[in-house]
C-alpha cells in the first residue's frame, strides 16, 4: 500500500467529501449512564467517546484533597477495539498526556472553590477513535459536567483544525491527522471567548495559524450549539410530557 | 434572554441571562454587565436578582440543619454517616444518645449499626474536617421502620412550605409520619403500605414541580383522589 493518498482532491474535496471548512456531523446524548452522576456520548464523524463524572465527593487518599478547592481528576482510554490494530489496555503516554491535557482544559471552566477537600471525578472513554478524539472528549465532557449539577463559568467545546496537501482544514478526521501535515487541537470556552487548550504539532506560518485558530474557533461554536441542544433536550423533554400527562388528565 | 409573564427559561452553564442593572443571585455571577448561569436550571428573575434554580443540586452541611443520614461504618469511637452530600459525616459516641456510652465496655453497633437511617443535627462544619453530627437532641436517633425518599436539596424549602404549608397539608391528608431533612432525605412512615406509595408519589411531585404556582393544592387533589382509589381497593 505505497500508493500517495490523495487528502485533497481535483475539486478541493477531502477524503471524505468535505469541503476545507466543513465539521463531520455531530452528535449528543446527555445522561446516558446511570450510575455516574453526570454522563454524555459524543459522536463525531466514526468517533465516539463516553464522558462520566463522578462527584463532587470524597477524595480518597485524603492527602490528595485541597483546603480551599475541589481536585480535578481526568482519566482519557482508549478501548482495546478503538482503534484498527487492538491497543493494549494499559495506560500509554500518549493517554496519560492527554489526560493531563483534558484536564487542564476544563479546570478553568470549573468553579472548584465551592467544594474544598472534594474531588471531581472525569471519566473520557474513546469506544471508535477516527481523530479528533482529544477535542471531542473535551466537548462531552464539559456536557457531562454540567448534567452532574457542577457549577462552571461556561462550557467548554474542543475543536481541531489543521493542514492537509498544502490546505488549512477544520476537523480532521484519522487520515487526515496521520497523513496530513499539521494538526492544532483547540478547546474553547464559547459565552467568555477564552482559549484553555491549544497545541500544534507540526509547523505553520502565522498567516496559517491564524486561519486555523478561526477555523477551529468557528467549529467549537458550531459545536457549542449541539452541546447546548442536546443539554436542553433532555430538560424540556420532561417538561413537555409533564405538560401532555396534565392535558390528559383533565 | 426574555422571561415571558412569570415563566421562566431553561439555561446552561456560561449563558447568559440579563444584561444591564441587575445583580448576582444564586447559582449565578456578574461579569462586565452581564449575569451568567452556573447551572443547568430555571432563570428566574425577582426585582433586580436574578437567580437559577438548578435540576441538580447538592448539599452543603450548614450548622443546625436537621438532616437524615445512613450509617456506612464505624470505628469503635465514632459512625461514618453518608448525608447525601459531598462530604461524608462523622457521629461521634459522645454525641449520639441523650445518655452516655462508654466504647470500651460495649460494642457501639447495637446503637447505630451499618445502613441505619437516623435524624440528626450538624454540630460542627468548619472547612478544615468532615462534618460533626449530634443525635442526642429531642426526637433525634434511629429512625425505626418507614422508608426514604430522596429529592433534590433544593427542593426542600417548597417541600416544607411557608411556615410548614406544604408539609402539614401533606402530614394531615396523608396521615403519614413524615419527616424531612433539609439534605434532601424524606422519611415516610405509615401502617398502611398503600398510603406510605401515595406519599411517595406526592413526595416525588413537589420535586419535579416544586416551581410552579398552584401546588399545594394540585398536590392535595392528587392526595385525595389516590385516596380515594385506595378505599374502593380495599372496600
Amino acid at each position: 500500500m505505497d500508493e500517495e493518498i490523495k487528502l485533497i482532491d481535483e475539486n478541493g474535496l477531502r477524503v471524505d467529501g468535505r469541503r476545507f471548512d466543513e465539521l463531520r456531523p455531530v452528535r449528543i446524548e446527555v445522561g446516558v449512564l446511570k450510575n455516574a452522576d453526570g454522563s454524555a456520548l459524543i459522536v463525531q464523524g466514526r468517533t465516539k467517546i463516553l464522558a462520566a463524572v463522578y462527584g463532587p465527593r470524597e477524595i480518597h487518599p485524603k492527602h490528595l484533597s485541597k483546603p480551599d478547592r475541589a481536585v480535578l481528576r481526568c482519566r482519557y482510554h482508549m478501548a482495546p477495539f478503538s482503534v484498527e490494530d487492538r491497543k493494549s489496555p494499559a495506560p500509554s503516554r500518549r493517554e496519560t498526556e492527554l489526560s493531563k491535557v483534558i484536564r487542564e482544559a476544563l479546570e478553568p471552566a470549573i468553579l472548584l472553590e465551592k467544594f474544598p477537600r472534594t474531588c471531581i471525578d472525569i471519566f473520557v472513554e474513546v469506544l471508535e477513535a477516527d481523530g479528533g478524539t482529544r477535542c471531542a472528549g473535551v466537548t462531552a465532557a464539559s456536557v457531562a459536567l454540567a448534567d452532574a449539577g457542577i457549577p462552571m463559568k461556561d462550557l467548554v467545546v474542543g475543536c481541531a483544525a489543521g493542514k492537509v496537501d498544502g490546505v488549512v482544514v477544520v476537523d480532521l478526521c484519522d487520515i487526515e491527522d496521520k497523513y496530513g501535515e499539521v494538526d492544532v487541537p483547540v478547546a474553547y470556552m464559547p459565552n467568555k471567548g477564552l482559549i484553555s487548550l491549544l497545541q500544534m504539532d507540526g509547523i505553520l506560518t502565522m498567516e496559517e495559524f491564524e486561519k486555523a485558530l478561526n477555523l477551529a474557533i468557528d467549529g467549537c461554536k458550531k459545536i457549542y450549539e449541539v452541546q447546548k441542544a442536546a443539554l436542553k433536550r433532555k430538560y424540556d423533554f420532561t417538561e413537555k410530557l409533564k405538560r401532555e400527562a396534565d392535558k390528559s388528565e383533565e | 434572554m426574555s422571561m415571558v409573564g412569570g415563566r421562566r427559561s431553561l439555561v446552561i452553564p456560561g449563558e447568559i441571562i440579563v444584561e444591564g442593572n441587575f445583580r448576582a443571585g444564586l447559582n449565578t455571577y456578574l461579569e462586565n454587565g452581564k449575569i451568567y448561569s452556573t447551572v443547568m436550571g430555571l432563570a428566574e428573575i425577582r426585582g433586580r436578582v436574578v437567580s437559577v434554580i438548578p435540576i441538580k443540586s447538592y448539599y452543603i452541611p450548614k450548622v443546625g440543619d436537621i438532616v437524615i443520614g445512613i450509617v456506612t461504618d464505624n470505628s469503635p469511637t465514632y459512625w461514618q454517616v453518608d448525608i447525601n452530600s459531598p462530604y461524608m459525616a462523622i457521629l461521634q459516641v459522645s454525641d449520639a444518645l441523650p445518655r452516655p456510652i462508654d466504647p470500651a465496655k460495649e460494642n457501639i453497633r447495637k446503637y447505630f449499626d451499618v445502613g441505619d437511617a437516623l435524624l440528626a443535627e450538624i454540630a460542627l462544619f468548619d472547612k478544615l474536617r468532615s462534618p460533626l453530627l449530634k443525635a442526642n437532641g429531642r426526637g433525634q436517633g434511629k429512625l425505626k421502620g418507614g422508608i426514604l425518599v430522596e429529592v433534590s436539596p433544593a427542593k426542600v424549602p417548597r417541600l416544607i412550605g411557608k411556615r410548614g404549608s406544604m408539609i402539614n397539608m401533606l402530614k394531615k391528608e396523608l396521615g403519614c409520619q413524615i419527616i424531612v431533612g433539609q439534605n434532601g432525605r424524606v422519611w415516610i412512615n405509615s401502617v398502611n403500605e398503600k398510603l406510605i406509595d401515595l406519599a411517595v408519589k406526592a413526595v416525588k411531585i413537589v420535586d419535579e414541580e416544586a416551581q410552579t404556582r398552584g401546588l399545594t393544592e394540585r398536590v392535595k387533589k392528587f392526595i385525595l383522589k389516590g385516596k380515594e382509589k385506595i378505599d374502593l381497593e380495599s372496600a
